[in-house]
């Protein structure tokens, strides 16, 4: 069954088309993700699904309920985690917990059972009388997800859950997402621009950029579709290996980058030598080569021409217009 | 969903009171800079004699501070909105599963509660320094005159908290809208004997809701019937809490 289907879904503001007639859906049960670089446009569907924004055109729905017509129907079934925290830091967690329950008109009794079950959930028993002005960047996203859970949601969304958390935090909550999927078989709809992140937590991701998708395709078929292996060399005099090389038909696919060349290929050990034979050949020299298995990062490059923190890196003029459009 | 979400005004209402509860600097600021004007203004103009003054200067000046710091008090939570724009929690209230009715009309009462509050405060230390009130209807109509106050000034803040963007433009609505219209609104110095500023008055929504609070709590010094000015106060507040919540209804996040 589909939780979250979206046809043709597209968002403009003026001029600009943050979403462009994306159309995906999302199984129950499953974490889903999108994949992107910042202002790809993954918290702007996010705020269409979850009812915050208008889609210019196109439809989508949520557990049945259309998100422009039957807005609570949808608000009731959805839980939120924003990019941005979204907590009232003048009260205690159990406070903020407890004012969630209540909006969503959880009665007394399940109130108090729910509250402790997901502070249990995310370890943070302890912490729970703490204002939250005074809990650290890891702890507000722990309880946030927890309050995301509060009225058990089918579906969760998370939007880049552990963007700016250390390394340690991260995985915490990598564990806590795992388990909620699994302990409350919470759909999940995650956003991210970190291929780590992507790849330990998604059954499936679907890759985004400048508003579209490129691709979607569980983890391991994405990188299959890369290709098997992959060789990363560099040498001397790198335009006439990269002209000979391309007549090779065992190389899929060839990417010149930073000085350095990553060859798609199949059984990359066995090529090695063949590339070493063929650069000697030509007497170019090689410096340094490398072989190892496709990961996140390698698809994509491969569907998008560059890496996705070169990308981050870059602002183009039409970010600066509407630079709080673009919040990925 | 229901149109009137008890449960959900319920918890809005809640949350403006442990706030205000919680924080102690703005609990204490709240009362003691009104009584700051009072004392300092009071004592200091008293000696003067002022041109259309018919009462004790201290009379006559405390409907105006009364008025001030509801509408302060009041005006404080509509812009508290930009608050929690900014610090995200405004997302989580909107993608709840209530009506934006039911988020502004909790809103109101909550500011309206914290602003009354500090209005009553106020009305007891002027009753203990023996300003003399008029009648238990005056004080009666006092009371729905601070009411109307309230409501108006948590609307107008609406309205502002849904324009702006952020905390930038505040004290520049503060110091020219608020503060001038304040002066001329004979909150400090009557404004009848000047025919200028009496014609300006009549243009300034505050000069309605003192007017009225004077004539009703002292029954002097007033230009218009308490019963016009209440009429008058009644049409401005419903048409900024109207604004105030269709501004807020319209404001994506």
């Amino acid at each position: 069954m589909d939780i979250i289907k979206t046809n043709q879904l597209t968002r403009k503001f003026d001029d600009f088309t943050a979403v462009d007639d994306i159309s995906f859906s999302v199984k129950k049960g499953e974490i889903f993700g999108f994949l992107g670089p910042n202002g790809a446009g993954k918290t702007t569907t996010i705020k269409m699904l979850t009812t915050l924004l208008y889609p210019t055109s196109g439809s989508a729905s949520i557990a049945g309920h259309d998100i422009i017509k039957e807005r609570n129907d949808v608000r009731q079934n959805i839980g939120v985690v924003f990019q941005e925290p979204a907590l009232d830091i003048e009260l205690s967690g159990k406070e903020n917990l407890d004012y969630h329950a209540r909006m969503y008109n959880i009665p007394r009794e399940k109130r108090k059972e729910r509250i402790k079950d997901v502070l249990q959930l995310v370890d943070l028993e302890n912490k729970q009388d703490t204002f939250v002005k005074f809990y650290s960047g890891g702890m507000k996203r722990r309880l946030e997800i927890a309050r995301g859970l509060m009225h058990s949601p089918v579906v969760l969304f998370l939007d880049e859950p552990t963007l700016g958390l250390d390394a340690q935090t991260r995985r915490a909550i990598w564990q806590y997402i795992r388990k909620m999927n699994k302990e409350e078989q919470t759909t999940i709809f995650l956003t991210t621009h970190y291929m780590d992140e992507a790849d330990y937590l998604c059954d499936r991701i679907g890759i985004i950029d400048h508003g579209k998708i490129l691709v979607m395709d569980s983890v391991s078929n994405l990188k299959t579709s890369v290709g098997n292996d992959l060789i990363t060399l560099s040498s001397t005099n790198m335009g006439d290996l990269i002209k000979r090389l391309e007549k090779e038909s065992w190389i899929k696919k060839l990417k010149n980058q930073d000085n350095f060349l990553t060859l798609y290929v199949e059984k990359g050990d066995e090529k090695i030598p063949l590339i070493i034979e063929i650069a000697q050949k030509l007497s170019i020299k090689i410096k340094s080569i490398s072989v190892r298995k496709p990961t996140l990062d390698d698809v994509f490059l491969s569907y998008t021409g560059r890496t996705i923190r070169e990308n981050n890196g870059k602002v183009n003029p039409k970010d600066m217009i509407h630079p709080r459009f673009h919040r990925g | 969903m229901k149109t009137f979400d008890l449960q959900a005004i319920y918890v809005m209402w809640l949350r403006q009171m442990k706030h205000f509860v919680r924080s102690k600097s703005r609990l204490v600021t709240s009362i003691i800079q009104p009584l700051f004007f009072l004392f300092i203004l009071g004592s200091g103009f008293r000696t003067i004699s002022m041109p259309g003054l018919e009462v004790d200067y201290l009379y006559f000046l405390s409907p105006g501070i009364i008025t001030m710091a509801i509408l302060f008090s009041s005006m404080f939570t509509g812009i508290s909105v930009l608050w929690d724009k900014q610090f995200g929690f405004l997302q989580e209230v909107l993608v709840a599963p209530i009506s934006r009715i039911s988020i502004i009309v909790g809103r109101t009462l909550g500011g309206a509660t914290t602003a009354l509050f500090q209005g009553f405060i106020i009305l007891i230390i002027i009753a203990v320094l023996g300003v003399p009130f008029s009648s238990v209807i005056g004080i009666l109509s006092a009371i729905a005159f601070m009411v109307l106050i309230a409501f108006t000034a948590v609307g107008f803040g609406l309205i502002i908290a849904s324009k702006m963007q952020d905390f930038q433009g505040f004290p520049l609505i503060m110091n020219l809208v608020i503060m001038p219209l304040l002066f001329l609104s004979s909150a400090f110095f009557p404004v009848g004997s000047q025919s200028t500023l009496q014609t300006i008055a009549f243009f300034n929504p505050f000069f309605y809701m003192v007017d009225g609070l004077r004539g009703s709590l002292i029954g002097k010094n007033n230009v218009l019937l308490p019963q016009i000015d209440i009429a008058i106060v009644i049409v401005i507040c419903i048409i900024m809490i109207g604004l105030g919540s269709y501004f807020f209804n319209k404001s994506e996040v």
